[in-house]
């Protein structure tokens, strides 16, 4: 977490030890802070100890029990092979995959070469235009699904419940904050740059390429880490707009809890597959996700 | 595609910048590139989705080919648009580049975002199959269901609430971690924010495993049990909403972590002087605190309030998950839902998303606002 331990202007040390009631608080803030990541671990904690239990084991007691007695708790790893085999999450896993990796990187280029047009470029209705786009970031993607159904769906040019369909929608919906984010990192950028590559010379193409592109990766990165959790995470467009064949692992998760007791032992396994790939994501990306968040934190 | 991309290169070898008459040559190769290039981008799109037999019905490779064809695709088309902007004389061309970069961006919005919203007004005054217009009698039907208003309610509730909790608990959050040795305020944030990257649906998984209606294996209950209370069925305990104020905690939960991390920025950038200033004046750290503090980063607290009142006004995931809005939890993102696709009155369903969007406006007001205000 350094982009949040380490901003500009830090002065933590410092500020405990010039605090005067400073000795009277030093156990209060451990105190808190303890009880609040016990709070925030310990919901997660059970999904994972639970997946690891034999049915017969998580229905009668609880998961805690396996904590307080760990050598005799049973501890099985069949609900993971059910829940890749038997329930096809293997395949659910794959299908998030395709649908997120393609949905995360499509949106990014046709973003970019606006977002350097804002930034970069003269022309009337630029701020109206830029205005317009902050106001579409808060609109409800609801608007989106009747319409969109009968424009992707058999009705129109019939490729809903295709892969296609879902990357098409998440590059739509995903533009908006994709050229805020990266308008709002170009404007960051030396201007003096751009403009001695155009006394060089360089069209606008080539200065974007050579020089505001590359520059613009940190941003770029930004983007792809939330876009990539907020599509693989995402239950409704998956739902709507995808084939049972391509459903996401998220989507069949969602089924597997609308069957009550069925399949119970399997939904705890799967939840935790699902949440495995944008976990580590999570943790490499993370000072991008960080920055990203700062950058454009809202979006409809 | 390797053809098309050495043509250019080839015969226009000598196309520099600069000149200012027209070039008819570059112009029509610029305007064949781009039709040609916009053409085979939509047959390989098209055909992932209609003749998955052409990529041997394998997924990977299907994904691939799209980032492929995305990527290669836009590069090409702005190149070729390029060559015709510049093949313009030299003030029109100037005048039209701007407009040929925002283009595609601009497409994917008005496609996927501006001409839906359109759709769905003019949706929320036709009849279920949207075949004929009704005129308000859509708006009459949602006003006057008990559904609606009670969907309303909650919304207004989990408005109410969840924003501020959050950003209280973030504030809290921020501030304590700050007072940690460098290690455990490491380990604490990252642990708090952890959730963030859990979807809605994993969310509810995990917190059915709390509120599960069994006292033998639901946490919440064998908490209340071994306190001496009685097991309840919480999702469907909705005295005093208390269903409702349960799912909302699975989403101050989630969101903490995202408004720590700004507010922890916000408080570590108050300039260490004005603390200074206030402590010699005689402040105690209640006083340094609310007027000290608070004041400095009220501007991060705002952002952060907006993004989550925004995820609050379209909260479904959780309430469609875990109770598909019975016992008196449902909100206007799932009774949507239930209208289009259970009850198949598309034009009740439009109508509600239109009240939604009203709901939506005096924050996308707001949102413009400051955004010009930042700008000037």
């Amino acid at each position: 977490m350094t982009a949040v331990a380490t901003p500009p202007r830090a002065v933590m040390g410092t500020r405990r030890s010039v605090t005067p009631e400073g000795q009277r608080r030093s156990w209060v803030a451990p105190l808190v802070m303890v009880v609040l990541c016990l709070l925030w671990t310990v919901p997660t904690l059970g999904l994972l100890v639970t997946s690891l239990r034999s049915r017969e084991d998580a229905a009668t007691t609880g998961w805690w029990t396996a904590i307080l007695n760990p050598f005799g708790a049973g501890w099985t790893a069949e609900n993971y092979a059910g829940a890749l085999s038997g329930q096809g999450m293997a395949q659910g896993f794959l299908n998030s995959v395709v649908v997120a990796v393609p949905a995360t990187i499509l949106p990014i280029m046709l973003a970019a070469f606006a977002a350097y047009a804002f930034t970069f470029m003269e022309f009337p209705g630029r701020d109206l235009l830029f205005v317009a786009i902050v106001a579409v970031m808060v609109v409800p993607i609801q608007v989106a699904f009747q319409p969109m159904l009968d424009l992707l769906g058999p009705n129109g040019i019939g490729i809903s419940g295709q892969f296609v369909a879902v990357w098409l929608l998440h590059t739509g919906f995903g533009m908006p904050l994709c050229l805020y984010t990266l308008r709002n990192y170009m404007a960051t950028l030396p201007l003096s740059v751009v403009e001695s590559a155009k006394i060089d010379g360089a069209s606008h193409y080539q200065t974007f390429w050579r020089l505001v592109a590359p520059m613009s990766m940190p941003a770029i990165a930004a983007f792809a880490t939330l876009q990539f959790l907020w599509v693989w995470n995402d239950l409704l467009i998956a739902k709507l707009f995808l084939s049972p064949g391509n459903a996401t692992i998220i989507v069949q998760l969602q089924q597997l809890l609308g069957t009550q007791g069925q399949g119970e032992e399997l939904l705890q396994a799967g939840a935790f597959i699902s949440i495995l790939l944008p976990m580590a994501v999570f943790f490499a990306l993370q000072r991008f996700f960080v920055r990203g968040l700062t950058a454009g934190s809202v979006k409809g | 595609m390797s053809t098309v991309l050495a043509a250019p290169a080839g015969t226009a070898p000598a196309a520099r910048r600069g000149g200012s008459p027209a070039r008819p040559g570059r112009m029509v190769l610029g305007i064949l590139g781009v039709a040609l290039v916009a053409w085979l981008v939509i047959n390989i799109f098209l055909s992932i989705a209609w003749f998955p037999g052409w990529y041997l019905n394998n997924r990977l490779l299907m994904a691939v080919v799209g980032i492929l064809a995305g990527l290669g695709g836009a590069a090409l088309l702005f190149y070729f648009a390029n060559v015709f902007a510049e093949s313009l004389p030299q003030r029109l061309s100037q005048g039209v580049i701007p407009y040929i970069f925002l283009l595609p961006a601009f497409g994917f919005i008005s496609l996927m975002l501006l001409y839906p919203t359109v759709q769905t007004i003019n949706y929320s005054f036709a009849g279920d199959r949207s075949t004929e217009y009704v005129g308000f009698d859509n708006y009459a039907a949602i006003f006057s269901s008990g559904e609606f208003w009670l969907a309303i309610t909650n919304n207004l509730l989990w408005l109410a609430i969840v924003p501020a909790v959050t950003v209280a608990f973030g504030v809290v959050v921020a501030l304590f971690a700050d007072r940690l040795p460098a290690t455990g305020e490491k380990v604490a944030k990252s642990l708090i924010f952890l959730p963030m990257a859990i979807s809605f649906v994993g969310a509810a998984t995990i917190w059915r495993l709390v509120y599960n209606l069994d006292e033998d294996t639901g946490l919440l209950n064998a908490i209340i049990t071994g306190l001496g209370g009685t097991a309840q069925d919480w999702l469907r305990f909705d005295t005093a909403r208390l269903n409702s104020l349960l799912m909302m905690v699975i989403l101050v939960w989630l969101q903490v972590g995202f408004a720590m991390v700004l507010l922890s920025g916000a408080i570590k950038a108050v300039p260490e002087e004005t603390l200074e200033a206030a402590r010699l004046d005689g402040a105690n750290e209640r006083q340094l605190f609310f007027r000290v503090i608070i004041p400095q980063i009220r501007g991060t607290i705002l952002t952060v309030f907006i993004t989550v009142l925004i995820l609050v006004l379209k909260v479904f995931d959780i309430i469609y998950v875990l109770t598909n809005g019975q016992a008196r939890t449902n909100v206007i993102a799932v009774l949507f839902f239930q209208e289009l696709f259970t009850a198949q009155r598309a034009g009740q369903a439009s109508a509600i998303v239109v009240i939604l969007l009203l709901l939506v406006l005096p924050v996308l007001l707001y949102q413009v606002r400051s955004f010009r205000e930042e700008t000037r």
